[in-house]
């Protein structure tokens, strides 16, 4: 008899958010007997996991990365890529703009598949997959949408949406047999019960649904804030710090050149005590209470004694006549003051980001 | 041969310093980090990010990695894997 040539052992990478829809869209390929590893891109952006990892409130919430979770419920490697210098051009200068606040999904979906391209090439993996379903999402998921995004990523056929596999032309796996289209799914719309149904036949039970995606870009008071560091600086340039201390504390806005961030528990106060030495720093020293970062600098004795009596406020002192705060520069030179805090009434609206 | 002898040649061991940096970053910072090393070599891991404790271990799991120990010190975490690059 004659022996047959073994047959390539084909291979997939597919991108992992974390959430449900990657999960499942693994499993169907991998049911096909396709080799599959995972692709996570750190944007800056994914910041779900900071905010468990820092304040105290979040501490019923595992502090899991959904995306690692993932790859271990099924069984494939993760590779973790960061991406936070690239994806500064993503956000500044979408080609498609932005949705509702400041996501440029169509444009970041179609970067993370553009990378993932990249890194099959290097890795020598035969072709692509996501968890997208047709008209799931308003910008990057919908049927007139997804052709773009393996156009303009250069993935072309070799992009395959598992769970809406049967709703799109047929991609070059299909056509060369690795894949079984029949197997595949013609999943379509905002439901989510196809997806649950089929977590269910799989027997997954413990997934993570993160409303709106994992992206704080979605984000409605998270795009007010990234919008406020925007419209107040010269440029729209930013590092990973100020994107990062977006999501810390409460925000007032005193002046265009003054913003404060006021820590609102320990887990926060804690881990800002890191930037001591990148942003002047203010806290109560009689009392208890928040530390405050200073992204900006103080032009007039009224707008530090308004800082002051704004820290004092929300210091254990709130009630007291007077409460004294220690101010930090960032070379480490300090000087106190005695204030009385500010009332409630006294807070100007406008100042709160 | 004497257990000296069969450690002459003295295990390489390499630090990564993830202190403020939140998840993920910690977690890449060590992947980066193994990806340089040979089987064998202890990597030492000291994140202030609490996730890092259930996110390094689940990394070396998927890996192949093996998580020598796991300590907290003054808010700290310190991990210590070996290295496998046959997986």
């Amino acid at each position: 008899m004659k022996p047959q040539p073994t047959e390539k052992q084909r291979k997939a990478v597919a991108l992992i958010s974390g959430g449900l829809d990657s999960m499942l869209a693994v499993k169907v390929i991998q049911e096909q007997g396709i080799h599959v590893e995972g692709i996570n891109f750190f944007t800056g952006f994914c910041v779900e996991g900071h905010t468990h990892a820092v304040r105290k409130k979040h501490k019923d919430k595992q502090k899991r990365n959904n995306a690692l979770w993932v790859a271990e419920q099924l069984g494939i490697k993760l590779h973790i890529v960061d991406v936070v210098e690239e994806y500064k051009d993503v956000l500044l200068n979408p080609v498609h703009g932005y949705g509702k606040n400041v996501n440029p999904c169509l444009d970041c979906k179609t970067f993370m598949v553009k990378k993932a391209v990249e890194w099959i090439k290097e890795h020598d993996f035969d072709f692509i997959i996501t968890g997208e379903v047709v008209g799931q999402r308003p910008m990057s998921q919908r049927r007139e949408t997804m052709p773009i995004v393996a156009k303009d990523s250069g993935s072309d056929d070799l992009l395959v949406r598992p769970l809406s596999a049967q709703q799109l032309p047929a991609t070059l796996p299909e056509r060369e047999g690795w894949l079984d289209r029949e197997k595949m799914y013609d999943f379509s719309g905002r439901t989510r019960k196809p997806q649950m149904a089929l977590a269910a036949q799989y027997g997954f039970k413990d997934y993570a649904q993160p409303a709106g995606g994992c992206c704080m870009l979605t984000d409605e008071s998270y795009a007010v804030k990234l919008k406020d560091m925007w419209a107040n600086r010269p440029s729209r340039a930013y590092e990973l710090d100020d994107i990062i201390m977006l999501k810390m504390g409460r925000h007032f806005r005193l002046a265009p050149h003054l913003k404060l961030i006021i820590g609102r528990e320990e887990g926060e106060n804690n881990f800002m005590q890191g930037y001591k030495n990148q942003f002047v720093s203010i806290f109560p020293t009689s009392h208890p209470g928040a530390l405050c970062l200073v992204d900006g600098e103080f032009k007039s004795d009224e707008e530090l004694n308004q800082a002051l009596a704004l820290v004092a406020r929300y210091s254990q002192g709130k009630n007291a006549p007077e409460v004294t705060l220690n101010v930090r520069q960032i070379d480490g030179t300090e000087q106190e003051y005695t204030i009385p805090p500010m009332a409630a009434d006294e807070i100007n609206k406008e100042w709160i980001v | 041969m004497s257990a000296e002898q069969t450690h002459s040649q003295p295990v390489k061991s390499h630090q990564v310093d993830a202190r403020r940096l939140l998840c993920p970053l910690p977690v890449i910072r060590t992947q980066d980090a193994a990806a340089k090393l040979q089987t064998g070599e202890l990597l030492t891991v000291t994140s202030t990010d609490p996730g890092a404790k259930l996110d390094i271990p689940c990394w070396c799991r998927i890996n192949g990695h093996e998580v020598i120990e796991i300590k907290e010190q003054d808010h700290e975490i310190i991990i210590t894997i070996k290295v496998n690059q046959e997986g």
